[in-house]
This record gives structure tokens, C-alpha cells and sequence, in this order.
């Protein structure tokens, strides 16, 4: 009799390594020439128009104005977690009346793009992967085209601008309240005056540090959009494709935004 | 086999079947080949919708039916032949040339496929917001006609989750008719409904037939509303049309596997030879 101890266990060979290995990179990479494929077709969309004013507004507000709560609270305790540890870094060698300029480079150049694309990216990417995947398990997306709509053009190209443009936005709103949360350390911690950490971030600050950390968002947005736009239109499976679909969406939405914004600092750091 | 004879079309309209039916082909397919990964659905299928009649696709479950109707609109395309509608060569054609042709269709999809976000009005407006320069007035007037005509009336405000499956299959009718297509697909009008929903759908597959002189097709695997709604039967098995002929022909046809399908319906228990 068999037991399990006796079972003869498969090792992978080499061979097979390789074969999972090819089959992995071979469907990486049709990943992302459907997402490069989806791009192309959006902006070519885009570019043609007319763009449909209310679809817009309705992604503006989903994507933008419901994002706002998540955005403020993450950004507040961003700001006051980064006075705290710098307060007590700088203490160290008695240069605490620096924080002003360490909080808002740090925010600004950095962390609020970056946090702020996390969040947005996971709730609204996770909204529009789940949104379109279920349309899509639903016979939705093949209704519309068969009532001769082009899904991308109502589905995707709202939701793509969308992110595009309230990405920026919230960026903004994410520096504004975390420079205020360090305020709040300066002032109540540090006893510092608030007009003098006020004056620290605005000497600090220059034009073309918001520009690089408001500047990347544009590209973060652009290209969660088009990840979840792509993964809830290739869901398969009913409920439990949708689920993988959402998931998938705010791994690749997260990991997507590191990638960028590593070359896109290094460019622009050329380039400003 | 009375209970499945062509006269209860007439019966159900109770009107003489007043249909244009002719030879000219509205869809053809020749030839027409389809895989799904390494499943091969259809293996050179052959097929002539005409002009004005009902067409059944029959066939059992996964033989790609569902399929063959994809390809009449142009939602999938084939991987080898030819499709054709209307002397039109639309196999390779690109999505963009493919709206142009749809437009010609209506499809009912398995699940109504209607859009979730919308009411039952805004769902059967959708067509004439998107491709006609209708007031809102004349779309209203529109909506509630084909309301009216799927006997769906006072449920406009209606969100499709508050709809049974029957009224869901109704709805999508509605907004698949509200261009005046030349050609109606359905895709399993009657399957998950009750019988006697089942049994007021094909009547209202009928009725629209005879006001509407379209052509029609219809998939199932409901030998009933086959033999209910249908002028001719194509038999898809093993990827191929191994019949097609109509109703009379498919009754006598000796087929082994479209007879097994019979009197698995019990249809030939109902009737036997």
C-alpha cells in the first residue's frame, strides 16, 4: 500500500522552470500590450472627441470630490508623523527651526504625490476594476457594443481623464492639509510660531518642486486609470473574476506608481 | 406533435401570417471557423439566415450557438471563412465599420444585459440618445411604445434590479427594438424562466415578428420555443450545422443526435413516430 511518506514527489526540472518562466514573461508581457493597446485607443479617443461633459463631471465626482475625506485624513497624519520624526532628528543637532523646510520638501517633492496616488489609486482603481468587471460578467460591455457604442469612448475615456485630472488636484489638497499637520507639531510640540514655520515653507518651496511632485500625479493618474480600465475589461468568471480583477488592480495600481515614480523623478530632476 | 406544429403562430397572433419571407440571404456564413484556446468551437460552419424568417439554432450546451450569433454582429471574429450580412463581407472588418453594422441588429442577450446604473426608461432611451437627434419628448413617446409593445407598460422608473427575469428579458427586448433593426437575436429568450413566462416570451418573439417584419434569430436549447417561434431549425453539433431545414423536415429528419435531442425533450414521447 501507498502511503504518502512512498508518494514520489515532482521536483521541477529545469526545463519546466523555464517553461513557467516563458509562459510568465509571454503573458507579462501581453499584459502590457493590452494596457499600451488600451492607451493608444484612449487617447486616439480623446484626441478625436467630442468628450461627454456629463460622464466626465459623474468621474470627477466619484474619482475626485469622494476621494477628498481619504486624501485630507491620510495626508494630516502623513504631515504630523514626518514633523514628529524630523522634530526629533533635528533636536539632535539643535536645528528643530528647520522643520518647516524638511516637512514641506519632503511632502512636496515626495510623499503627497506618492501617498495620495496610493490611496486614490486603491479606492477608485478598486471602484473602476469592480465597476467595469462586473459590466463586463454581466453582458454589459457586449450590449453597448452591440448597440453600436464604443466602450471606450464611454467607459474608458471618462474615467482615464478623470484620474488624470483629479490626481493633480488632490495632490494639491494633500500637500495643503499635510504642511498644515506639520504645523500643528511646530506649534503645539516644538513651540515653534506658526507665521515662522508658515515663512520656513514658503522660502523653502519653489516652483519647481510643486511642479515635479504636482507634475508626476498627472502620469500616475493617467496610467491607474488606464490598469483598472484594463483589468475590469478583461474580467472573466462572474463574482470570483471580478474579485481577482479588483485585487490585481490595486496591486498593479501601487506598484505601477513606485515604477513611475522613480523615472519620472530621475527626468525630472534633468530636466527642472 | 401538435403541440409543436408551425399553425400556432398563426393561433397565437390570430392573424394570417402575413411575414415576407424570401430566398435573399440576410447573414451568411461560409465556412466559419472559431477556437477558444485549445477548444474549437466551430469547424467550418455553413449557414443562410434569409430575409423575414425565424431561424432556430438549436444544439446542445457549449456547442456554440451563442457564439454563432457573436459572429452575425461582429462581436467576435472568426479564426477561418466568411461572415456576410447583407452581401457585406464583415469578417474583417475593424470595430469602428463594425457600429455601422450593427446597427441593423437587435440582440436580446441571455441575461437581458441591461445596464444596471440606468432605469428601465433610460435603458431603452439609451440607443436613441446615442444615435438619433430625437427630442426628449419624441424619445418618451418611443420608450413607452415599445413599453407598450412588450406589454411592460407603467415600468419605466423602474431599476432592473427591482425586475424579474422574465420582465429583465422583456426590458432588453425593448431597447434591442427601438432602432427598428432589420434582424432581432436572441440568445436563450426563454431559459430560467417559468413555463408559462417562458411560453409569453415566444409569444411576444412572434408578435413582434408579424408587426415588426424582421428577420429573426433565435438560439436555445428549448425544443418548445424552438418549434414555438421557429420557420426553420439549424442544428449545430460538433462545430458544424448538421441540419437545417424546417420544422417539418426537422420533425421527420433522420439524424440520430437531433432525434436523441428530441426525444430528450420529450418531444417524441409526446408524439411517437
Amino acid at each position: 500500500m501507498s502511503t504518502i511518506a512512498e508518494t514520489p514527489v515532482e521536483t521541477p526540472t529545469l526545463p519546466g522552470l523555464f517553461r513557467r518562466a516563458k509562459d510568465r514573461g509571454e503573458r507579462a508581457l501581453l499584459y502590457a500590450g493590452g494596457i499600451t493597446d488600451l492607451g493608444i485607443q484612449t487617447v486616439r479617443e480623446i484626441v478625436r472627441g467630442p468628450i461627454e461633459g456629463s460622464l466626465l463631471i459623474a468621474q470627477f465626482e466619484q474619482i475626485g470630490v469622494r476621494s477628498l475625506s481619504i486624501v485630507a485624513i491620510t495626508s494630516l497624519f502623513i504631515g504630523m508623523v514626518l514633523a514628529l520624526q524630523t522634530a526629533y532628528s533635528l533636536e539632535q543637532f539643535g536645528v528643530k527651526l528647520f522643520i518647516g523646510k524638511v516637512v514641506s520638501l519632503s511632502l512636496v517633492r515626495e510623499l503627497a504625490p506618492v501617498i495620495m496616488s496610493f490611496m486614490v489609486g486603491g479606492r477608485a482603481g478598486a471602484g473602476i476594476a469592480a465597476e467595469l468587471g462586473t459590466m463586463k460578467v454581466t453582458e454589459q460591455i457586449d450590449a453597448l457594443r452591440a448597440l453600436a457604442t464604443n466602450p471606450i469612448k464611454k467607459l474608458v475615456v471618462p474615467r482615464v481623464l478623470a484620474m488624470t485630472v483629479m490626481f493633480p488636484v488632490l495632490t494639491i489638497v494633500s500637500n495643503a492639509v499635510g504642511i498644515f499637520g506639520g504645523l500643528i507639531i511646530a506649534v503645539a510640540n516644538l513651540r515653534l510660531p506658526a507665521n515662522y514655520y508658515m515663512s520656513s515653507v514658503i522660502n523653502t518651496v519653489k516652483y519647481n518642486d510643486l511642479a515635479s511632485g504636482i507634475g508626476k500625479t498627472v502620469f500616475f493618474g493617467f496610467a491607474v486609470g488606464l490598469v483598472a480600465c484594463y483589468n475590469g475589461l478583461r474580467t472573466t468568471g462572474g463574482a470570483d473574476g471580478v474579485g481577482r480583477s479588483t485585487t490585481q488592480t490595486v496591486v498593479m495600481a501601487a506598484i505601477t506608481v513606485l515604477i513611475m515614480d522613480f523615472f519620472l523623478t530621475k527626468l525630472f530632476l534633468l530636466a527642472f | 406533435m401538435s403541440d409543436f406544429s408551425a399553425d400556432r403562430r398563426a393561433e397565437s397572433r390570430g392573424t394570417p401570417d402575413r411575414r415576407r419571407v424570401t430566398r435573399e440571404p440576410f447573414v451568411e456564413f461560409h465556412d466559419v471557423y472559431k477556437a477558444y484556446g485549445p477548444k474549437q468551437v466551430l469547424r467550418g460552419a455553413n449557414l443562410e439566415v434569409n430575409r423575414g424568417e425565424v431561424m432556430v439554432i438549436l444544439g446542445g450546451s457549449g456547442s456554440g450557438k451563442s457564439v454563432t450569433l457573436r459572429h452575425m454582429l461582429g462581436l467576435e471574429a472568426p479564426d477561418g471563412g466568411r461572415v456576410i450580412v447583407e452581401e457585406e463581407d464583415i469578417t474583417d472588418l475593424p470595430e469602428e465599420e463594425l457600429y455601422r453594422v450593427r446597427k441593423k441588429f437587435g440582440m436580446l442577450f441571455q441575461s437581458g444585459a441591461l445596464f444596471d446604473s440606468m432605469t428601465v426608461f433610460e435603458n431603452i432611451a439609451f440607443p436613441l440618445r446615442e444615435h438619433t437627434d430625437m427630442t426628449e419628448a419624441e424619445i418618451e413617446r418611443a420608450v413607452s411604445e415599445k413599453l407598450e409593445l412588450v406589454n411592460l407598460p407603467n415600468t419605466a422608473h423602474l431599476m432592473p434590479v427591482d425586475l424579474s427575469g422574465g420582465m429583465r428579458k422583456r426590458v432588453g427586448l425593448a431597447r434591442s427594438i427601438v432602432l427598428d433593426p432589420k434582424m432581432i437575436l436572441y440568445d436563450e429568450p426563454t431559459t430560467g424562466l417559468d413555463p408559462i413566462t417562458a411560453q409569453k416570451i415566444n409569444e411576444l418573439i412572434i408578435d413582434l415578428q408579424s408587426k415588426l417584419n424582421v428577420t429573426s434569430v433565435v438560439v436555445t436549447h428549448d425544443i418548445q420555443s424552438a418549434f414555438s417561434v421557429g420557420d426553420r431549425i439549424a442544428f449545430l453539433n460538433r462545430g458544424v450545422f448538421e441540419f437545417v431545414g424546417s420544422m417539418e423536415q426537422a420533425r421527420n429528419a433522420d439524424h440520430p443526435v437531433l432525434r436523441e435531442f428530441f426525444k430528450a425533450s420529450m418531444v417524441t414521447a409526446a408524439q411517437p413516430a
